[in-house]
């Protein structure tokens, strides 16, 4: 069964086109990597994408979209505004309330930070907020998960973490990725994209990234 | 092809202000008009370097009220004032909000003694309503230029108070905060100035000290004036605001005036209906004809030479504070004063910046007697000391190549083009502040429009003195319109406005 199915879809900003006539079907519990060089229209695929299941998706933007100035674990908990009443939200905004506390410590110990939960944001580094806003998303109680470099600041070794706990949430996953070899690794299938089009869409059994060489014009 | 030098619009724009502040001058009364302005000012000097703490018993107590009143105006406007930036969007309130920070904390107070005489409710929403407005319009701005990215992220469903609250708030809540404290810097020299129109704070005894020749009682309170300014972040903390308020509500002298009903129905359904129509049987023909002429005479006789006086002393003292303020920059600057020279400046700027305008230029009054010349030096003086510092402040930052020139060649081609564009765009910003300050200067006995407001108000004809603040609040929202207008042409920006 298809959950999001997009149909000879175009995009672009300010008139000038992106995406050109993409067909793509995604069945529920895929785990999707869209690779291609950059410019070749992954940001924009991952956000048709978000637009057609919104209500349903959790997001990890490229740019983190953290609120600087809260914890780690104020950010993570944004994951679930929606699922507690103005007032509950309140209360754990003004001290954190310890029911909150005992859900969000293991997302952040499985992610390494644990020890800054409740340092604000702001002070981090880039690999601590990339991996904040992954929390967030894994936290939120979506089916669905869309990430646009989720591991773009980090080092291999949390890469590694991040993309195994993305994988371990049965959510389904499509993320927008750089690192071919990464991609190959924990997705089950690779779309490919070029100038705009899709230029290739297969399962990754046995797939190398050598395979994926042609398509940035090696 | 031989190049043609041109000026930068930024010079030009500076040249066409000057001419304009040049030939106002040329028209402009600045007489010294006393006998001895001089051995006056000796005396005044003397009676600086000799303050006297204890020359009365009533120096505690004025300054604790002076506090009060700026501690819960502030506060209330501050409530007000978030409350409407959320809605800040909606017309009416900006219009509201415009017109209500266009009317001088001064005016709002003569207003409010015609309602509720000398209560302390006077003082309190001549405070909060004017800052309402101001503040309703900076938080709006700080909110509209937070970071919007993390609202991408939020869940879907989210209630708009719990995203307003978690994704909003928190990367303006600095912001606010250091603007609250700003403005109860602000409001402290509001709340100062309230006792020349006769409440109990700083300027009742200062004025009352000036006639009485006590300089050193002067020297005193204005000393301590400043070290309450000077140590506003060590005494004023968050977890105290509560008991500050409590303090503030049970020193104030609610008991100086009955609050009567009957005097607010009456302010507003007789007092400020222009006098012919208040007094004609039946709005007919000649109750329109006399109302012709109560507006003509108005306008004739006081609006337009108010208001050409208000705009000729503004234009002076706007060209004169950026001319000052360009003196005064490097004395806080470590680019050119080391540290030692640069305390000195530090000092002689919080005390000229902390002093507010109307107390300057009732000094200078003293000295000097009734023309424009005090209100152009205590205007100047004032707003150059406070553009000075945000532009030296702004110098800390600058990166200059290790082989820079030094000394005057430094100040001319290194620091001053760079900083130019930013000390342009503080001026044009405070020229507005500047035009509401010249209005109420009037009420000193100089000829601009504040003088003929509170005349009216001293000869209770209230509805005369209501017009002339309308008049003076739309002049303000216009130049206000026009400082904006030559901001976006000259692509000044300030970072967060300093009100």
């Amino acid at each position: 069964m298809s959950l999001i199915e997009l149909r000879e879809a175009t995009a672009g900003y300010n008139g000038h086109k992106i995406l050109h006539d993409v067909s793509l079907s995604i069945r529920q519990g895929e785990r999707v990597a869209l690779v291609g060089r950059s410019g070749a229209g992954k940001s924009t695929l991952l956000r048709l994408f978000y637009e057609r299941v919104k209500g349903d998706a959790a997001l990890v933007p490229q740019d983190f979209g953290l609120v600087k100035a809260l914890s780690v674990f104020h950010n993570i908990y944004i994951g679930r505004l929606n699922k507690h009443s103005v007032w509950r939200n309140l209360a754990n905004l003004v001290k954190p309330l310890q029911s909150e506390v005992d859900g969000i410590r293991p997302v952040a110990a499985r992610l390494g930070l644990e020890e800054k939960l409740f340092d604000s944001v702001g002070t981090l580094s880039g690999g601590q907020q990339q991996r904040t806003a992954v929390g967030r998303a894994l936290y939120q109680q979506e089916t669905i998960l869309l990430g646009d470099e989720p591991v773009s600041s980090v080092d291999e070794h949390q890469a590694r973490t991040i993309l195994e706990s993305i994988a371990d949430s049965k959510k389904t996953v499509i993320l927008a990725m750089h690192d071919t070899a990464l991609a190959l690794e924990y997705s089950d299938r690779v779309v490919a994209l070029r100038d705009g089009r899709v230029v290739f869409d297969e399962t990754c059994d046995g797939m190398t990234p050598a395979d994926l060489k042609p398509i940035y014009g090696g | 092809m031989e190049a043609v030098w041109r000026s930068s619009p930024t010079v030009r724009t500076s040249l066409i202000f000057l001419a304009v502040a040049l030939a106002c001058l040329a028209v402009a009364d600045i007489a010294i008009t006393t006998v001895h302005p001089w051995t006056e000012m000796g005396r005044l000097v003397a009676g600086i370097f000799t303050p006297n703490f204890f020359a009365t018993e009533n120096l505690g107590m004025a300054l604790v009220l002076t506090v009060a009143f700026a501690i819960l105006g502030v506060a209330i406007g501050n409530f007000l004032g978030f409350l409407l930036a959320l809605v800040f969007h909606s017309r009416v309130v900006r219009v509201g909000c415009a017109f209500v920070r266009a009317v001088h904390e001064l005016f709002w107070a003569l207003i409010f003694l015609q309602i509720f005489g000398l209560s302390p409710l006077t003082g309190i929403l001549a405070i909060a309503i004017p800052y309402a407005g101001i503040i309703a319009k900076v938080y709006a701005e700080i909110l509209e230029e937070a970071d919007k990215r993390p609202l991408q992220a939020v869940p879907a469903g989210s209630s708009r108070a719990s995203v307003f609250l978690f994704v909003r708030l928190p990367d303006v809540w600095a912001h606010f905060k250091n603007y609250s404290m700003y403005r109860l810097e602000c409001g402290l020299r509001s709340s100062a100035v309230l006792g020349f129109v006769g409440l109990p704070t700083l300027g009742f005894y200062l004025e009352t000290a000036f006639r009485q020749g006590q300089y050193s009682e002067v020297s005193a309170l204005l000393i301590l004036f400043y070290v309450i300014i000077a140590s506003m972040r060590v005494w004023m903390k968050k977890p105290l605001l509560p008991v500050y308020i409590l303090i503030s509500l049970l020193v104030l002298p609610w008991g100086a005036a009955k609050i009567d009903s009957a005097n607010i129905v009456r302010f507003f359904t007789q007092d400020i209906v222009p006098h012919p129509i208040r007094t004609a049987e039946t709005i007919d023909g000649e109750a329109l004809a006399a109302l012709w002429r109560w507006f003509e005479h108005l306008l004739v006789g006081q609006a337009i030479p108010g208001a050409i006086d208000t705009l000729l002393l503004t234009m002076i003292a706007l060209v004169a504070s950026g001319m000052l303020a360009l003196a005064f920059f490097p004395l806080i600057s470590p680019l050119f004063y080391g540290r030692f020279g640069r305390s000195a400046g530090h000092v002689f700027l919080v005390v000229v910046r902390s002093t507010p305008e109307y107390i300057l230029a009732y000094i200078f009054l003293q000295l000097w007697g009734p023309s424009m010349l005090p209100a152009i030096v205590a205007l100047a003086l004032h707003n150059g000391a406070i553009i000075g510092h945000l532009v030296g402040r702004y110098t800390e930052e600058m990166k200059l190549r290790s082989d820079a020139s030094h000394g005057l060649n430094l100040y001319a081609y290194e620091v001053t083009p760079r900083l130019y564009g930013q000390l342009l765009a503080f001026l044009f910003y405070r020229w507005e502040v500047i035009l509401r300050e010249t209005a109420i200067l009037g009420i000193l006995g100089i000829a601009t429009l504040g003088f003929y407001i509170d005349s009216a108000f001293a000869d209770i004809r209230p509805d005369r003195a209501l017009f002339l603040i309308l008049l003076t609040a739309l002049l303000n929202i216009g130049v206000d319109a026009l400082s904006r207008a030559i901001r976006a042409r000259l692509h000044l920006r300030t970072t967060i406005e300093q009100g």
